[in-house]
């Protein structure tokens, strides 16, 4: 459903797809049906001449059951949509597949800095390449990412992933992530981090591998200085 | 002044004023148990902090515990006499409780004088933050209840209104209690 | 249509032993049930200051809270037409606002949403309904209190003034969104309104004091001054209700009471509670924060769901279905939302592990929450339904929320909410929720009272003119919204234009139609307006029992006087709900009239 207006771009965004539609389907029809039985209801016992209402205390077991056989419908569904839920849970945030490679992304009021391993594959080298606003993946390469916060919260959201994860100052936290289509897409910052808060769209790249290479090897070592967009007040380095 | 009809009604069969008073209670338990809840939770990821509690006066903190206790007996004699119809009698353990709360709030006073003296501010680090937050909301209470008891003994003296002893007596027992929460866990835990 | 004149001549002991019918005659106010006894002995004209400011009367002090929170929608309507329309027609020159910037952005909605969840629905469906209605509707002559409860609202009238003064001071209102999270709300450096944000912390924390005073006398007058004869299963609904949700209140609020503090001494001092570079915790402000939150979902839904019940059992002429069922769903939904806060926080950077057990206690709420629909659906089987406008907007309610309802499920379960967290998903859900229970049951519910309180009919045309003017732009405000949620639309974001994705074709324009239905949303609460202030001068006379209800307040003049009851303060013997019972030729029985035989 969703993939209709939003590329499923990643290996579980249509996992999250498929658990969003089964949730519509169920919701959906029982939802419907609700308000079919209401409005029935409101036409059907509208107020005429001379009929007086019913007399229906609805606490015998037999006039219950209108509400108690929903009230169970609505039990064994609810155990449905569950296990669909934490299963796709599970794979999104619980399981860590063996990472092909790791990016860091550092947020702050109000940018995205981006650390890809240069050329040798590891972080913390000479020839990493740090981008600003601009995140440069791989398709179909298993990647980790470490999020961390110069200021305050922020929120790392790839829609195309179906990806969404807050960033905490003082820690970094960690997730994953495959992307199987390319192309440029946007980042969000889903977490209000202040007036600019509006102000920071981030771009993710993903490539081919030919293409993804060469541009690695191309920026191998750059080190874009962690510049704000505009006025950022800064906070601890 | 006259109550409204609705207050003398006692459908619970509990006065209403002291039915007033344990709601009071079940909503400060929440308050206070919000703090020391998140309090508990920084302690246990924090064991360092035990470095800073034991810059706590031990000894003070065990004689306000005793100071506090010893007011609440008088907080219970005082309602003993105003059971009796004794609002004299009442009035004077009334001040007396009082007095056990006063000595309460100078020790206190002593303590943080000489804590900030060496240091320990209320900005210094999260457990002297917890430690005067938690300790001065208490003292807060404990001069709120001060307060409101001289007015009762006020009252009491001229033998109306007895039934407030009793009230600010619960009152003043859940202050009473809370102060047995933090003794342990700003002071004695090391 | 005079109510029961054969229940008169039954005087209950306590009311003939100090006349309170006697006193009540004279005139309105200051007389001896005045509390304030240094005006209460006159017995010359009160003025009107004494009068609407400094009564002790619930029905007045119900009235300073419904014209507060009436005052304050207001506002929330202003700052949501202003950022609507920034969001629709970026750059624009708002008209009565002018540009808007991202700081001014951030203002308006932190504004929007405090000020309707604190300072509309809390005030109207607890404070305002709670206040008029509990005495009356328990047949008693006020609160146990009246004195707290004057004071309960003076401190809520001063929240309101901080609020107003945080858009005076330096730097401006707080923008961090209702939800405070700190670091950005704690420091200054972050938020950028040194004093916007602990005066808008303050204003909140004056608020919940005044609740808690407030909701200590509700629960204590309802729980000591029923009427003779009133059983538990005697009270009605909606009283029910507004105890139910004050003991949650109570419950929940505590903890972030002390979150307030640490907060404030965070901004104002240089503590670092909430400081993750000196030993502080950002996650715990949000652990606090919806410990309190969620439960507050339900401390203004289960007033609402009250209302509901009083409407759609007075106008289908029929007994509430399953009376104690409804009443255990509530208490089961109060109890259960002590243990779902963490939904919010599914990808807050808590332990992931914690989702899992978050989110089946939170799918195990939509149980209780979806009985009480049902036994809403039920009383109307058989019943002899008369739409009126109360009985239209209660209908509403059961309607609207059971889409608010469902679409909950969709966040609730972790694994989608992945995708739906923070996106304008989210804000359609909690307002097809919210304004069913801010908006539409507050209207049932004055419409509905509105002859008890003034003693006049509101005009019916304008009132049915207004329903559908309300109903339908709702709706076409927020199914767009859904629409963007769906497709990636992230909240509090002032300008799109720079997401390239949230720019394809027919996303302008669905944010376009959201805010064009919400201008006509907000034309149309004029005709209500208008309606309110015309009846109440201009408006046929209201007998004491238009609606022929069952319920005590129904059972005295309209407006009731000082008192409440100058026949003498009733006795009941029924429960609130026995319509058209096969034993009597009337379709409905008064609580308080004696039995025949």
């Amino acid at each position: 459903m969703i993939s209709k207006y939003l590329e499923a771009g990643s290996t579980y965004a249509g996992d999250i797809d498929s658990l969003i539609l089964l949730i519509l389907a169920v919701v959906g029809f029982w939802g419907l049906l609700a308000e079919v039985v209401f409005f029935g209801l409101i036409f059907k016992f509208a107020e005429k001449e001379g009929v007086k209402a019913l007399y229906v205390t609805g606490e015998d077991p037999k006039e219950k059951r209108w509400v108690s056989i929903p009230h169970y419908l609505t039990l064994i569904f609810d155990v449905m949509i569950i296990i669909g839920a934490l299963r796709v849970w599970a794979e999104v945030k619980l399981d860590m597949p063996q990472a092909d490679e790791t990016v860091r992304v550092t947020a702050q009021q109000w940018a995205w800095t981006f650390t890809h391993p240069g050329p040798d594959g590891k972080l913390d080298t000479e020839d990493d390449i740090r981008t600003v606003d601009e995140l440069h993946v791989e398709v179909g390469k298993t990647y980790h990412f470490e999020l961390a916060s110069r200021d305050v919260l922020h929120s790392f959201s790839v829609p195309i992933f179906r990806l969404k994860q807050d960033i905490v100052p003082g820690r970094i936290i960690k997730g994953w992530f495959k992307p199987v289509i390319t192309g440029t897409y946007d980042i969000q910052c889903t977490e209000i981090c202040g007036i600019g808060h509006g102000l920071m769209p981030a771009k993710i790249v993903i490539s081919e591998a030919g293409k993804h290479q060469a541009w690695v090897k191309a920026n191998a070592g750059v080190a874009a200085v962690a510049a704000p967009v505009s006025g950022s007040t800064g906070g601890m380095p | 002044m006259i109550r409204p009809i609705a207050t003398t009604r006692e459908a619970t069969g509990i006065p209403t004023g002291r039915l007033a008073v344990w709601w009071v209670i079940a909503s400060e338990i929440v308050i206070f148990g919000g703090l020391l809840g998140s309090y508990l939770m920084h302690r246990l990821g924090h064991p360092e902090w035990a470095y800073q509690s034991v810059h706590t006066n031990t000894a003070a903190g065990a004689f306000n515990t005793f100071v506090l206790l010893t007011s609440s007996l008088f907080a219970v004699l005082a309602h003993d006499a105003a059971e009796h119809k004794d609002g004299k009698k009442a009035a004077k353990y009334l001040m007396i409780t009082c007095l056990g709360g006063l000595t309460f709030l100078c020790v206190k006073g002593a303590e943080w004088t000489h804590e900030i003296r060496e240091g320990f501010t209320l900005t210094s680090n999260t457990f002297w933050s917890f430690y005067y937050t938690a300790a001065g909301l208490h003292g807060i209470h404990v001069i709120a209840g001060m307060i409101i008891m001289l007015f009762v003994a006020a009252d009491a003296a001229k033998g109306k209104e007895l039934q407030r002893v009793e009230n600010i007596g619960i009152y003043w027992h859940f202050v009473d209690l809370v102060w047995i929460f933090l003794f342990p866990l700003l002071y004695i835990a090391k | 249509m005079s109510s029961n004149s054969e229940s008169l001549g039954h005087l209950p002991i306590d009311a003939m032993s100090t006349a309170a019918g006697e006193a009540t005659k004279t005139d309105t106010h200051g007389h001896s049930h005045d509390a304030h006894g240094g005006h209460g002995e006159h017995h010359e004209e009160q003025n009107f200051f004494l009068k609407y400011f400094w009564s002790t009367d619930h029905k007045i002090i119900g009235m300073q809270y419904l014209f507060t929170g009436m005052l304050m929608a207001l506002v929330g309507g202003f700052t949501v037409y202003v950022f609507r329309m920034q969001i629709a027609f970026p750059g624009i020159s708002v008209p009565g606002w002018g540009r808007v910037t991202p700081a001014n952005y951030d203002g308006l909605i932190t504004t929007h949403g405090s000020v309707m969840i604190f300072w509309v629905a809390m005030p109207v469906l607890i404070a305002a309904l709670g206040n008029y209605l509990i005495p009356l509707m328990i047949g008693c002559d006020d609160m146990v209190f009246p004195r707290l409860n004057r004071l309960s609202y003076q401190i809520f009238a001063i929240s309101i003034l901080v609020l107003g003064a945080s858009f005076l001071v330096k730097g401006g209102a707080f923008g961090g969104a209702w939800t405070s999270y700190p670091p950005l709300s704690a420091k200054a450096e972050y938020n950028l309104t040194p004093q916007g944000a602990p005066l808008w912390l303050l204003a909140v924390a004056l608020e919940f004091v005044a609740f808690l005073l407030g909701g200590i006398n509700f629960v204590t007058t309802v729980m000591n001054s029923r009427a003779p004869g009133m059983k538990m299963f005697d009270v009605p609904m909606v009283v029910w209700m507004i105890v139910i949700a004050s003991i949650l209140f109570m419950a929940s609020v505590g903890p972030l009471v002390a979150g307030a503090v640490m907060l404030l001494f965070d901004q104002t001092v240089g503590t670092h509670f909430f400081d993750p570079n000196k030993g502080g915790d950002p996650i715990l402000w949000q652990h606090l924060f919806w410990f309190f939150g969620h439960p507050e979902v339900y401390v203004v839904l289960l007033p609402a769901t009250g209302i509901v019940a009083e409407i759609i059992t007075v106008f289908s002429r029929k007994k509430l279905f399953a009376y104690k069922t409804v009443l255990y769903t509530a208490v089961g939904t109060g109890v259960l939302s002590f243990f779902v806060w963490a939904h919010h926080q599914f990808i807050a950077g808590i332990d992931p592990r914690m989702a899992n057990i978050f989110s089946l206690t939170t799918l195990l709420i939509s149980i209780p929450v979806a009985e009480m629909m049902f036994v809403f659906i039920a009383t109307l089987y058989g019943g002899s339904i008369r739409l009126t406008v109360p009985m239209l907007w209660a209908l509403a309610f059961i309607g609207e929320f059971l889409i608010g309802g469902v679409t909950g499920i969709f966040l609730g379960a972790s694994g989608a909410d992945i995708y739906f967290h923070d996106t304008y998903f989210v804000i359609a859900h909690f307002h097809y929720t919210f304004f069913p229970i801010a908006f539409i049951s507050v209207f049932a519910a004055v419409t509905y009272w509105f002859p008890k309180m003034f003693g006049k009919m509101m005009n019916e045309t304008f009132g049915k003119l207004h329903f559908w003017g309300t109903i339908i732009p709702f709706n076409f405000i927020f199914i767009p919204l859904f629409l963007l949620g769906v497709r990636g639309d992230h909240r509090r974001i002032f300008d799109y234009s720079r997401f390239p994705d949230l720019m394809k074709p027919g996303m302008p324009e669905l944010r376009v139609l959201a805010t064009l239905s919400l201008v006509t949303l907000l034309a149309f609460q004029a005709i209500f307006l208008l309606n309110f202030f015309y009846s109440l001068f201009k408006g046929k006379k209201a007998d004491r029992n238009p609606w022929l209800a069952n319920t005590l307040e129904w059972q005295t003049p309209s407006p009731p006087p000082h008192g409440n009851f100058p026949e003498g303060l009733p006795t009941v013997y029924r429960g609130p709900y026995e319509y058209s019972h096969p034993d009597r030729a009337q379709d409905y029985w008064p609580q308080n009239e004696k039995a025949a035989s």
